[in-house]
């Protein structure tokens, strides 16, 4: 292996076109793309809000619904980065050769990872900000504080990109993903306490999700959600920062090998 | 001046296979430069090299007086490059994807929508601006891909198989754009293994097989250095027997594939003559071209 494959990243502004893009894609399916956002959320905390949360008593001096929430948003940010650098990513590195189109271009590699990465986080932003304005709307948050999540979510969107993007660069197919979803993910969404408080799991459990990035989102978005301020905020916001950069410069390690074969 | 892109013996090596082995090749400006070579000959690798998209193992390039690959973003501004696969953006129409493109070249979309009739006109596409890319035909198809290789101006244009797949009349068209593209001083390269494409289009040429060039020239030059001036292809069942007992008394050089038997020779008279006395077999005389240069440099056996 060639030690240029692990040179530090080379950022310029030249992702930004690979950013419009996308955008001009996404744009012409945005009716659906949005519907999605909104429907997903709402489907979730109604209906486990209210059933499930009809059955619970309070959970920290918070009804169900209001612990809920902020779970939901992580949930909803995660995923919409996740699916965004996996199958869609895949389809413009493999499928349609987008990618390769590009690179024929004065736009390197580093450049077309980089926008993958802020183009997932800036579809978690979005998915986010649908999730937010439906706590609005549901009037379970009226703190002023809620508007953190606004770059929250982007936060934790460029984490799972670049998180994605690891899995991307290793990928045969789309079928691979699958093992990324099952053995990562849903563990994730079931031991970071978005639906019950991680300290309902044993202990084992539970040192695992302080390590997981889930966790660590989601100690910040309930206190703000609920008007209060997150303790070790900035203990958080590194280890999401932390997640996010050591994944961007291994998947890029790992594109510039698959892409110099 | 400067030749446009110089290659000294680039080598390129992916575990102990040897893709492209000691390769030396000079463009001049406003040529086109043909690389030919059967599949697998480590022609796309050769591309690939020169626009800086993989590390050379060793040898030395420039394109466009910038080192390549450390300075390959600075040359890749003024070339255009038309792949072997279509990789246009399916989302989008026709006038998008050219949009698009010229964004990655830090175009305005001023100066992009400013070069579109012409792009447009150039790929008989005019009346296809705003159709979706899935819908065109395969020859469109190659035609924007081609256009999309010129929205920024290049000086240079490198072409991966730039017909293959197509129909003779989408060729033909093709043929004919490229070859307006040189009578504006636009520099090619294009690799090929159709000899008809190599014959008509380029000036200059190269063979290359298992990673080396092995012949360099004119078409008619390569023809000339490589091979007997005229061919007598002699074929039906007999023709095997017959090569086997006479084939050799009359032809420098003669080659069996199948039921056909290929004659080299310098005066086709004597040969001729011999093949009127046998009325069982039937026979084909002409010149020597560039296919026949090209079996004899790569043989004839398949490459898969």
């Amino acid at each position: 292996m060639k030690p240029t494959i692990f040179a530090p990243p080379q950022f310029s502004r030249r992702f930004i076109p690979i950013w419009r893009r996308n955008f001009m894609v996404w744009k012409k399916m945005a009716g659906s793309a949005i519907l999605g956002n909104l429907a997903d959320p709402v489907i979730y905390m109604l209906g486990m809000g209210y059933g499930l949360g009809g059955m619970l008593p309070e959970i920290g001096g918070m009804s169900y619904m209001a612990f809920l929430s902020p779970g939901i948003v992580c949930y909803s940010t995660m995923n919409s980065a996740s699916f965004e650098a996996l199958y869609s990513g895949f389809s413009r590195m493999h499928e349609q050769r987008t990618w390769e189109a590009i690179l024929n271009t004065p736009v390197t590699l580093d450049d077309i990872v980089f926008s993958e990465v802020v183009w997932a986080g800036s579809k978690s932003l979005l998915s986010g900000l649908a999730v937010l304005l439906v706590i609005w709307l549901l009037g379970m948050s009226h703190s002023l504080l809620s508007l953190w999540i606004i770059p929250l979510a982007l936060l934790v969107g460029l984490c799972f990109a670049a998180l994605g993007l690891i899995v991307t660069a290793l990928a045969p197919g789309y079928d691979f993903f699958m093992y990324y979803f099952t053995l990562l993910i849903t563990p994730m969404v079931l031991l970071c306490g978005v639906f019950f408080p991680v300290d309902q799991l044993p202990p084992l459990l539970q040192n695992l999700s302080s390590v997981l990035p889930l966790t660590h989102a989601i100690d910040i978005a309930r206190p703000l959600l609920n008007d209060a301020m997150p303790a070790q905020f900035l203990l958080h916001i590194a280890v999401l920062l932390g997640y996010a950069l050591v994944g961007f410069y291994v998947a890029l390690v790992l594109f510039r090998r698959r892409l110099s074969q | 001046m400067n030749p446009v892109l110089s290659a000294q013996n680039l080598r390129k090596c992916y575990g102990d296979q040897v893709v492209v082995d000691g390769v030396s090749i000079s463009l001049n400006k406003g040529e086109c430069f043909g690389l030919l070579g059967p599949n697998g000959a480590g022609k796309t690798t050769t591309l690939r090299l020169m626009l800086g998209l993989i590390e050379p193992d060793a040898g030395e390039l420039r394109l466009l007086d910038h080192e390549v690959p450390r300075h390959a973003r600075e040359a890749r501004l003024r070339v255009g490059v038309v792949p072997q696969v279509d990789n246009l953006d399916p989302d989008f129409t026709v006038a998008e994807n050219l949009l698009v493109y010229g964004r990655y070249f830090g175009m305005s979309d001023a100066a992009i929508e400013a070069r579109m009739p012409e792009l447009l006109e150039f790929a008989n596409l005019t009346h296809k601006r705003d159709v979706k890319v899935p819908t065109l035909s395969g020859g469109m198809k190659r035609r924007l891909t081609l256009a999309r290789a010129l929205v920024n101006d290049p000086e240079v244009i490198f072409l991966d198989e730039p017909t293959t797949g197509l129909d003779p009349q989408a060729r033909h068209l093709i043929w004919q754009r490229l070859r307006e593209l040189t009578a504006r001083g636009k520099t090619l390269l294009l690799t090929t293994h159709f000899m008809d494409e190599a014959e008509r289009l380029c000036h200059r040429l190269a063979v290359m097989d298992n990673g080396r060039i092995i012949s360099t020239g004119s078409p008619r030059e390569l023809i000339a250095q490589n091979i007997e001036p005229q061919v007598v292809e002699v074929f039906g069942e007999q023709a095997v027997a017959w090569a086997q007992g006479h084939a050799a008394r009359h032809a420098q050089r003669f080659e069996m594939s199948g039921e056909s038997v290929f004659c080299y020779v310098a005066d086709a008279q004597p040969l001729l003559q011999e093949l009127q006395q046998h009325p069982e077999l039937r026979y084909v005389h002409r010149p020597a071209n560039l296919e026949d240069v090209f079996l004899k440099l790569t043989g004839r056996e398949m490459r898969e």
